[in-house]
C-alpha cells in the first residue's frame, strides 16, 4: 500500500518542529534508556535460570 | 434485536510441577484447585501467619504428594465463578458480567485466585516442588490452550449473519487483543515475533471443535439460559490478556459489534478472502501493514477494516445507544479507546507500550535484542516471552512492568481483591455466589444456569436461573435480607416466583 504510507508520512513542517526539539529530546532519550536499563537489570534478577533448559522443559498438554 | 451483553471469560492456565520425578498436570491442576478451595472453606488467610496451620499437618508427612481429593476439582466460588480442571489444565471461568469492566475485573481476580492457589499448592507438595502456571495459550511447540469469551445473544439473529459478520471482525481485532508470541507453529511460516498466540491454531471458518482443526467461529450451541431467548456466542479465537487495557478493549468491542449484528446494522458486505490465511497473515506482521481483501472495500489493512467498524460503531451509539453494551458511559469508554488505539497502531504500534500485551512484550524483548544483541532465536527471549505471562506476583514480567509504572491499570487492586470473593452486583452471579456465601453446606450443586440446594428433610430443591440478567442485587437483595435458612429462600421463592423466571 505505497499510496497509503505516503499519506501517513508526517507533513514537512511537523519534521521541522522535530529538528528544533534535538536537544531536548536526546535528554529525554538519555533518561528513557537509563529507565529501560534499570528495568531490564530489575528483570534479570527474576528471570529463571536457564533459558536454554527452561525452554525446552515448557511443554503443555493441548487445551481448547 | 439487541439482547443486553453479559460476557464471561474462561482461562485455561499453563501449568507447570517442577521438582517432580513425574509431573501429572492433571495432578498439579487439581491440587491448585483443591488448595485453594480447602483455603477458603475453612476461612485462611494465607497472607495472615497462624498458629492454627501448622495444626492441618500440611506439608509435614514426608515427601509424599497429598491424595488428590478429585470431587472437589469443580468449584464454584462465593465470587459467582467456576473453577476447575479441564483438559490438563486448570480453568477459571469469570462470572456472568454486565459491563467490560467488570469483566477486568474479574478476570484479574483469577489471576489472584490463581496466584494463592499456587501458595497453598506449595504448603501441600514435599519441599522442592511447585506448581507455576502461566496465563498463555501456547508453549511454543504447537500446543495450544484457550481463552474463551462468551457472550449472551439474541436466539432470533440467523447464525449465517453471526458468522458472516464476525470473521471479519475476529481475523483483524487481533491487532490489540493479540497477546504477543515468539516464533510460528502449527506448520504457519517462520516469523520472529507475531501480534497472536492463537492465529496459528486456526484451521477452519466454522465449525463445533476447540482442539484440533480449530474454526475461527465456534458453533457451540448451549446457551445456559433460556434457549428460547438466546445463544452463547462462545468465541474461542482470542488469547488471554493480562493487559487490564486489553481485556477492556476485547470485549468491549466485540460486544458493541454483537450488538449492531443483531440489530442488523453492519451496512456493507465486509466479507474477507481467505479468512484463515488473512488471520496469519494479519498476526505475522507486527507493524500491522499486512493487507486483507474484503468484498465491499478491496486491499486494506487490518486496522482499515476497524477503521470501518468503529465508524459503525459510532453511528451506532448515535442512533440505537450502547444501553445493552455495559451502559453509555463505559460505551463510549470503549469507542474512545478504539479510536485512540487504532491511531497509534497506523502512527507506530510501540506508542501503546502498557495497554495492549503484544506491544507491551515487543518492547520489552526488543530492549533485550538491543542490549545483548540478541538474535530472535535466542532462548532468551522465549523465556522472556513465557514468564511474561508467569502468574506468581514475583517472577511474573508483566507485573515488574505493573510496578515500574510502565502499564496502564483500569482497576484499583483492592477492587481486584474484593471481586476474588464478592459477586458481581448485576447477574445471577449475585444469586449464586451469595448463596454460596451463605450456605455453603447447603448447596449441593451450581450450575450457570441452577442452583440445588439441600433445605433438610424434604428432597432436594432445584432453583432453575434460566435468566442471566436476573438474581442480581437489585432483584434479592432484599430477600436474602429476610431469610436466614435455605429452607426460608426456598419457601419465599416458591411462593414468588423463582429469580430466574421474570
Amino acid at each position: 500500500m505505497p499510496e497509503r504510507e505516503r499519506k501517513q508520512k508526517p507533513a514537512p513542517k511537523e519534521r521541522e518542529e522535530v529538528v528544533e526539539d534535538v536537544p531536548a529530546a536526546s535528554e529525554r532519550g538519555e533518561k528513557l534508556k537509563e529507565d529501560i536499563d534499570d528495568l531490564l537489570d530489575e528483570i534479570d534478577a527474576v528471570l529463571e535460570d536457564n533459558a536454554e533448559e527452561f525452554v525446552r522443559n515448557y511443554v503443555q498438554k493441548g487445551g481448547q | 434485536m439487541a439482547v443486553p451483553k453479559i460476557v464471561g471469560i474462561e482461562t485455561e492456565y499453563g501449568v507447570t510441577l517442577r521438582g517432580a520425578p513425574d509431573p501429572n498436570p492433571v495432578v498439579a491442576s487439581s491440587l491448585l484447585i483443591n488448595g485453594y478451595v480447602e483455603q477458603r472453606r475453612v476461612g485462611w488467610d494465607f497472607e495472615d501467619e497462624t498458629p492454627g496451620r501448622d495444626a492441618r499437618g500440611f506439608a509435614r508427612d514426608g515427601a509424599q504428594a497429598p491424595e488428590v481429593e478429585t470431587h472437589l476439582v469443580n468449584a464454584v466460588l462465593t465470587n459467582g465463578a467456576r473453577y476447575y480442571v479441564d483438559h490438563a489444565h486448570p480453568e477459571y471461568s469469570t462470572p456472568e458480567c454486565s459491563d467490560p469492566l467488570q469483566v477486568v475485573r474479574y478476570d484479574k481476580a483469577g489471576e489472584r485466585i490463581l496466584a494463592r492457589s499456587m501458595e497453598a499448592a506449595r504448603r501441600l507438595l514435599p519441599p522442592g516442588q511447585e506448581i507455576v502456571v502461566y496465563k498463555n495459550n501456547s508453549d511454543g511447540k504447537g500446543n495450544s490452550y484457550g481463552c474463551h469469551e462468551n457472550y449472551l445473544v439474541d436466539r432470533n439473529v440467523p447464525f449465517a449473519s453471526l458468522v458472516r459478520n464476525l470473521i471479519p471482525w475476529f481475523v483483524t481485532r487481533q491487532v490489540f487483543t493479540g497477546s504477543g508470541k515468539v516464533g510460528a507453529e502449527n506448520g504457519a511460516e517462520a516469523v520472529d515475533y507475531q501480534i497472536s498466540q492463537r492465529a496459528d491454531f486456526f484451521e477452519e471458518e466454522v465449525g463445533l471443535e476447540t482442539t484440533l482443526k480449530r474454526p475461527i467461529v465456534n458453533t457451540r450451541d448451549e446457551p445456559h439460559a433460556d434457549p428460547q431467548k438466546y445463544r452463547r456466542l462462545h468465541v474461542i479465537v482470542g488469547d488471554a490478556n493480562l493487559c487490564e487495557v486489553a481485556t477492556f478493549l476485547k470485549v468491549g468491542t466485540t460486544a458493541i459489534v454483537l450488538c449492531m449484528i443483531e440489530d442488523g446494522f453492519v451496512d456493507k458486505d465486509l466479507t474477507i478472502a481467505s479468512p484463515v490465511a488473512a488471520m496469519r497473515r494479519v498476526s505475522h506482521d507486527p507493524a500491522c501493514r499486512a493487507t486483507v481483501e474484503v468484498a465491499d472495500l478491496g486491499t486494506c489493512t487490518a486496522v482499515e477494516l476497524q477503521w470501518e467498524f468503529l465508524r459503525l460503531a459510532r453511528k451506532y451509539a448515535d442512533e440505537t445507544g450502547l444501553e445493552h453494551c455495559g451502559g453509555e458511559e463505559l460505551g463510549g469508554s470503549v469507542l474512545d479507546r478504539w479510536e485512540q488505539v487504532l491511531g497509534a497502531l497506523e502512527r507506530d504500534p510501540a506508542e501503546l507500550d502498557g495497554q495492549l500485551d503484544w506491544v507491551t512484550k515487543h518492547n520489552l524483548l526488543q530492549a533485550y535484542v538491543e542490549r545483548d544483541g540478541l538474535e530472535w532465536s535466542d532462548p532468551k527471549l522465549g523465556l522472556l516471552a513465557v514468564q511474561y505471562h508467569d502468574v506468581r506476583p514475583g517472577r511474573s514480567l508483566y507485573e515488574r512492568l505493573v510496578r515500574a509504572g510502565k502499564v496502564e491499570r483500569l482497576l484499583s487492586e483492592a477492587e481486584v481483591l474484593e471481586a476474588m470473593g464478592e459477586p458481581p452486583p448485576t447477574t445471577r452471579a449475585y444469586f449464586r455466589g451469595t448463596c454460596l456465601a451463605r450456605w455453603a453446606d447447603s448447596v449441593v450443586a451450581a450450575n450457570w444456569d441452577s442452583l440445588v440446594l439441600d433445605v433438610g428433610a424434604d428432597p432436594l430443591r432445584r432453583i432453575p436461573m434460566m435468566e442471566p440478567t436476573r438474581g442480581s442485587k437489585m432483584h434479592v437483595e432484599q430477600l436474602f435480607a429476610e431469610v436466614t435458612t435455605p429452607r426460608q429462600l426456598v419457601e419465599r421463592l416458591t411462593a414468588s416466583s423463582p429469580p430466574g423466571r421474570s
